[in-house]
């Protein structure tokens, strides 16, 4: 052999233990998600952005002027819109990253055969997988920061914590997108794709989004508890309205539990599918 | 460059690959000849190094790649059966993007990317949307693409299935050039004169297994005789004919379709059968090919 050869073997012998999952190189593969976004499907990001901004309005401002106030889990009365938009701003993070790492990641393993080529390169599944999911997070900032923005206007940020709720925003979108992505990889038929719109859909609506938890008797309170989505709208929620407690460090470890788990699945899936 | 020695790879009970070896030397262009199913595309994704052999001995470039995968892949160029170019991404973007994946430099990949452009032709094209690409123009992109990072070996998996055959003619022109310029090519394809046209040296895959080894020329000497002498009777009648002509060149081959006379002067075995009062609907005389080799060595054709 070439004395290339033997140089190549002699450097990975000292190398990481993962490389044969992580080449360090999941910047590529969102550079690749950041140049496809503008050349093809801007539309569909675009639209993403202003559908919670709508329920914002027609529901904080348009039944807002109804409901007045609420009352919160720890007694404190906030005015609607400021009660909701909290937990829209944990949805759009959602919705952002769901869309990311489900049904883009479905099309990319089983039509685009997307992945097949990637992984034929030096890269490894964990920097397929952690690069769709950083793009996915960053489009779920890019979401979170521009509904932020329209919160300020309408004055619905009560704290200072509010500029906490950003790397919140973060922390939801990446446990999503990383189950997500981790689901989507056993997925392998359109029928079973939609089989996460149906969990969605309910859960965006009954996880204390629109009103507070106490509507429910304790059995189905437990139900929403164990749900991702109720600990997003709480953690965000207590941080723009400034009613925080030791208790959301819980909602903090619940995503971290979901990135790691999620994480753990897609990489080892992938190299099921792909490095057989 | 590569070494095989008795590679098996079972999904459950099932062998795809049963036992193969062979070992391709540098600058060689090597080929894996054989029907669908024969365990063609199962051994170029071991050598690939995205599949993991269940047993037997593999090196590329020196490298096991069940330890070195990464390392391999980094120097391979691969060009899968069927095309997974990214279709959100266009003509020249596709090659750069497929460069930074190896980690290279952007400014070396795009170098790289004019140069491949121009190589596969494409340099017209470079903005087009890749589905606006025919068949042959895919083709060549995806080879573009795998030679982005300077790869040390290209494998080839069916390059020119399902194209046409001016597609094919320019396709296999490339590949000559690369061949040329001393790039290591491992291909598979179930063409003979593919194979012919393409491999120094080939083996004869069949159910996972090797059936024969060498050069297109040493296997034609090896399992055929010069000539073939094909005539067509009619599909009815082609068996009794068979029996009547028994005897007749070296071995005959009975096709539902037509029946084969192996012979070092096919005109004489014509000449022969028309003594003896038979006239087929066709006839023609040609030059044995590695079609007669397969049929030889497994009973069956090639294309079924």
């Amino acid at each position: 052999m070439t004395d290339s050869d033997t140089s190549v073997a002699a450097s990975v012998t000292a190398a990481r233990p993962m490389r044969a999952l992580y080449a360090g190189n999941a910047r590529s593969v969102m550079q690749r998600g950041w140049r496809a976004t503008r050349s093809s499907n801007w539309m569909i990001v675009v639209s993403g952005f202003f559908e919670p901004i709508f329920y914002l309005l027609s529901m904080g401002l348009g039944l807002g002027a109804l409901i007045g106030t609420i009352t919160t889990e720890t007694g404190e009365e906030v005015p609607y819109a400021a009660f909701i938009a909290p937990a829209l701003l944990a949805v759009s993070a959602m919705n952002g990253a769901i869309y990311d790492s489900t049904w883009n990641v479905f099309f990319k393993m089983q039509f685009a055969k997307l992945y097949e080529g990637m992984l034929s390169t030096s890269l490894g599944p964990l920097d397929v997988a952690l690069g769709e999911i950083s793009l996915a997070l960053l489009r779920g900032a890019i979401y979170a920061t521009g509904f932020m923005l329209v919160m300020q206007a309408l004055g619905l940020n009560l704290s200072w914590w509010a500029l906490l709720a950003l790397p919140a925003v973060l922390l939801i979108a990446f446990g999503f997108a990383s189950v997500g992505m981790a689901i989507t990889s056993y997925m392998k038929t359109f029928q079973q794709m939609d089989w996460i719109n149906l969990f969605l859909l309910p859960m965006f609506l009954f996880s204390a989004t629109f009103y507070p938890l106490s509507v429910y008797p304790q059995g189905i309170q437990y139900v929403i508890q164990a749900l991702p989505l109720w600990h997003g709208v709480e953690l965000v929620r207590g941080l723009t309205t400034g009613l925080v407690g030791p208790g959301m460090l819980w909602h903090v470890l619940y995503y971290v539990v979901m990135i790691l788990v999620g994480l753990v699945f897609t990489t080892r899936r992938l190299r099921v599918l792909f490095l057989d | 460059m590569i070494i095989a020695k008795n590679l098996v790879k079972k999904y459950k009970e099932f062998a795809a690959v049963d036992g193969i070896s062979f070992e391709v030397a540098p600058g060689e262009s090597f080929g894996l000849l054989g029907p669908n199913g024969a365990g063609k595309s199962t051994t170029m994704r071991m050598v690939g190094a995205v599949s993991t052999r269940t047993s037997g001995d593999l090196s590329i470039l020196g490298l096991d790649p069940n330890a070195y995968g990464p390392e391999i892949r980094s120097r391979l160029g691969v060009v899968p059966q069927s095309d997974n170019l990214d279709t959100e991404l266009r003509v020249r973007e596709n090659l750069l993007v497929y460069g930074r994946y190896f980690g290279l430099p952007r400014k070396q990949v795009a170098e790289r990317a004019d140069e491949l452009l121009a190589f596969a032709q494409l340099e017209d094209k470079a903005k087009s949307k890749v589905d606006a690409l025919s068949g042959g123009m895919k083709r060549r992109l995806t080879i573009a693409r795998a030679l982005i990072n300077d790869p040390k070996i290209l494998l080839l998996d069916e390059p020119t299935t399902g194209l046409d055959p001016q597609a094919r003619h320019i396709l296999w022109d490339r590949l000559f050039r690369l061949k040329e310029q001393g790039t290591t090519l491992l291909l598979t394809t179930h063409y003979m004169d593919e194979a012919e046209q393409l491999c120094d040296r080939l083996v004869v895959v069949d159910k996972g297994a090797i059936m024969a080894e060498g050069s297109p020329a040493e296997l034609i000497s090896k399992h055929s005789s010069r000539e073939v002498l094909e005539v067509r009777f009619g599909s009815d009648r082609n068996a009794q004919v068979a029996e009547q002509i028994a005897g007749f060149g070296d071995r005959i081959e009975v096709l539902p379709d037509r029946i084969l006379v192996y012979s070092s002067n096919g005109e004489r075995e014509m000449e022969r059968m028309t003594q003896a009062g038979l006239h087929p609907i066709t006839s023609l005389v040609r030059r044995s090919s590695l079609e007669d080799v397969f049929l030889r060595l497994t009973g069956r054709t090639l294309i079924e």
